[in-house]
C-alpha cells in the first residue's frame, strides 16, 4: 500500500523544522517515529503534502535527570526508556515503554510522536496524566510550557498550533513513599489496549496521602477518575475504598464499542485494571519490588 | 495533489553493500529492498504494522520495513534475511530454525530470524520470557511457536559456544 505521493524535507534542527511547517503550511506532517502516522498514510487517513522528517535532527533523544527531574527529548524511543537506568526509578514510565506494541514499533516509536498525536487509544497521555507531566512546545513565536492535561484537547487533537512541536516532555520523579502502576489489557502484542489504567499512590503508614487514577482506550481522551481519587485521598486504603475507586472508574469510563469488545465489556475491564493497578502502586509504595506490565491473552 | 513527486536520493548498506538510488518518498523500505534491490527474502505479510513478517535489522535494531519509509535509512545499514549466510555457511539461527522444525510454511521466518538476531546480540542468553517477548511482533500462523521458541533457545546456545560475535 502506498501513501498518496508527498514532498519529502528533511529538517537539520527543531528550529528548522517549525520553519519549514510555516513556510509549507497547512499540509505540511511531521515525521517522528511515524508507527501511526506511516500506517495512517498508507491508509489514506492522513495526507500529507509535505512531511517533514525528524529523525536526522541529532540531539532529540535523550533521557537526562536533574534535580529530580525527568527530561525526555521528543524523539527518544519507547525502547530506549524501556532500558534506561534512570526511568526505571519511576517504574510506571519503564512499564508503559516496555509494553507498548512490540519491539519493533518501541525501536522507532517516540515519546514526543505519542503525545503530539494523541491517539484515545495511546499509552503514554495515561500513564503521564497521573504524573506532574509537562510538555514543551517550540513555535515560531517561542516557546512555551504546558501541563499534559492543557496539552491534551481531544482524541487526535493537542492544543499545538501548527506550526508548533513537542521539544521536551519533562517528568518530576515521585517521592520515595509514592508508587505507580500501568495495566493495559490487549488482545496481542501488536494491538493498541482494549483499556488500560494507571495509578500513582503515595501512602502515609496506612494512609493514602495523594492518588491519581487515569483510564486509557474508554473515552475521546484519558480520563481521571476524581471521584474515585477522592475516595481514597486521606482515607486508610480499605478493600471497600479501593472497589469503590473501581466503581467509580466504571462510571468515568465512557467506553465506544469496537471489535476489541462492547462498552460495558470495556466498563467492567476498566474497573478491574484499575483494581489491580491500586494493588501494585500500593506495594510499590511500600517498597516492594512487583512486576506489572500489559497483559495479553 | 502531485501524482509522482520529486525523487530524492538515497545511499544505503545492505547486508555490506552499499547502494546508491533516487526513490520517490512514498516508496517504503521494504517495497525497495524487494523491487529495487531484488532482495525478496524480506516478506510483505500484512502491511499494517501487525504480522512482523517484513522485519529487517536498521542500524542493529528490528523493525517493520512496511512501516518506515526507504528514504529513512538514509545512511543505515540494513540486514535482510539475505544477509545472514556467511561464505555459503547457514548462521546458527538459520540452522537452529531448520533443526528444530521452526517453520512450517515458512513465509513468516525470515521476519522471526531477524528478530532472534536482535536479540540473541542483546542478550545472548534470553529465558523462555525473554523470547517470547521478543517476537511478540511477529505472527506466524502455522506452527503454533514452540518449535519457534525451542530454535530460538537453541541458536542462542549454538552462538555461546561457536562465539558467534553476529
Amino acid at each position: 500500500m502506498y501513501p498518496r505521493a508527498f514532498t519529502y524535507h528533511r529538517a537539520g534542527s527543531l528550529k528548522e523544522a517549525v520553519a519549514m511547517l510555516s513556510q509549507l503550511g497547512e499540509g505540511a506532517k511531521l515525521l517522528a517515529g511515524g508507527q501511526s502516522l506511516i500506517p495512517l498514510m498508507k491508509l489514506r487517513f492522513a495526507n500529507p503534502v509535505h512531511l517533514v522528517d525528524l529523525n536526522f535532527i541529532s540531539g532529540t533523544s535523550y533521557i537526562r535527570e536533574q534535580d529530580g527531574v525527568l527530561h525526555f527529548g521528543p524523539l527518544t524511543r519507547h525502547a530506549e526508556i524501556e532500558k534506561s537506568a534512570s526511568a526505571a526509578r519511576v517504574p510506571i514510565l519503564r512499564d508503559c515503554a516496555a509494553g507498548i506494541a512490540d519491539v519493533q514499533v518501541r525501536n522507532r516509536g517516540t515519546i514526543g510522536g505519542s503525545l503530539a498525536e494523541a491517539d484515545p487509544s495511546g499509552d503514554w497521555a495515561t500513564v503521564l496524566l497521573t504524573t506532574s507531566c509537562e510538555v514543551h512546545c517550540a513555535g515560531t513565536t517561542g516557546e512555551r510550557t504546558l501541563k499534559l492535561s492543557e496539552f491534551l484537547k481531544d482524541a487526535y487533537t493537542t492544543t499545538l498550533a501548527h506550526d508548533e512541536l513537542v521539544s521536551e516532555v519533562v517528568v518530576r520523579v515521585p517521592s520515595g513513599n509514592s508508587g505507580g502502576a500501568y495495566i493495559a489489557f490487549k488482545r496481542s502484542a501488536p494491538v493498541y489496549p482494549t483499556a488500560s489504567a494507571a495509578v500513582q499512590l503515595t501512602v502515609d503508614g496506612d494512609r493514602c496521602k495523594d492518588v491519581a487514577i487515569a483510564l486509557g482506550c474508554v473515552g475521546l481522551l484519558p480520563i481521571r477518575v476524581q471521584e474515585g481519587e477522592a475516595a481514597l485521598r486521606g482515607q486508610q486504603i480499605t478493600t471497600k475504598r479501593i472497589e469503590s475507586a473501581a466503581d467509580a472508574a466504571r462510571s468515568a469510563a465512557n467506553p465506544q464499542p469496537d471489535m476489541r469488545g462492547s462498552a460495558e465489556y470495556k466498563r467492567q475491564l476498566v474497573g478491574a485494571l484499575v483494581k489491580r493497578s491500586i494493588d501494585a502502586a500500593l506495594q510499590r509504595a511500600r517498597g516492594h519490588q512487583v512486576e506489572v506490565s500489559h497483559i495479553y491473552a | 495533489m502531485p501524482e509522482a513527486s520529486q525523487k530524492v536520493s538515497l545511499q544505503v548498506r545492505v547486508n555490506g553493500k552499499l547502494h546508491s538510488r533516487e526513490v520517490e518518498p512514498r516508496q517504503l523500505l521494504v517495497e525497495f529492498l524487494r523491487e529495487d534491490l531484488e532482495l525478496t527474502g524480506t516478506h510483505i505479510g500484512c502491511d499494517t504494522t501487525y504480522c512482523g513478517a517484513c522485519t529487517v535489522l536498521m542500524n542493529d535494531v528490528a523493525v517493520k520495513s512496511c512501516t518506515v519509509f526507504a528514504v529513512q535509512a538514509d545512511g543505515a545499514e540494513i540486514t535482510t534475511v539475505e544477509g545472514l549466510e556467511k561464505d555459503g555457511g547457514l548462521h546458527p539461527i538459520q540452522k537452529a530454525f531448520g533443526d528444530c522444525y521452526g517453520l512450517q510454511c515458512g513465509y513468516c521466518t525470515p521476519g522471526l530470524m531477524l528478530s532472534a538476531l536482535q536479540l540473541l546480540k542483546d542478550n545472548p542468553h534470553p529465558d523462555q520470557k525473554q523470547i517470547r517477548k521478543a517476537i511478540a511482533g511477529n505472527t506466524c500462523r502455522c506452527t503454533g511457536y514452540q518449535n519457534i521458541f525451542k530454535a530460538i533457545a537453541t541458536a542462542a546456545t549454538a552462538m555461546r559456544s561457536s562465539g558467534h560475535g553476529d
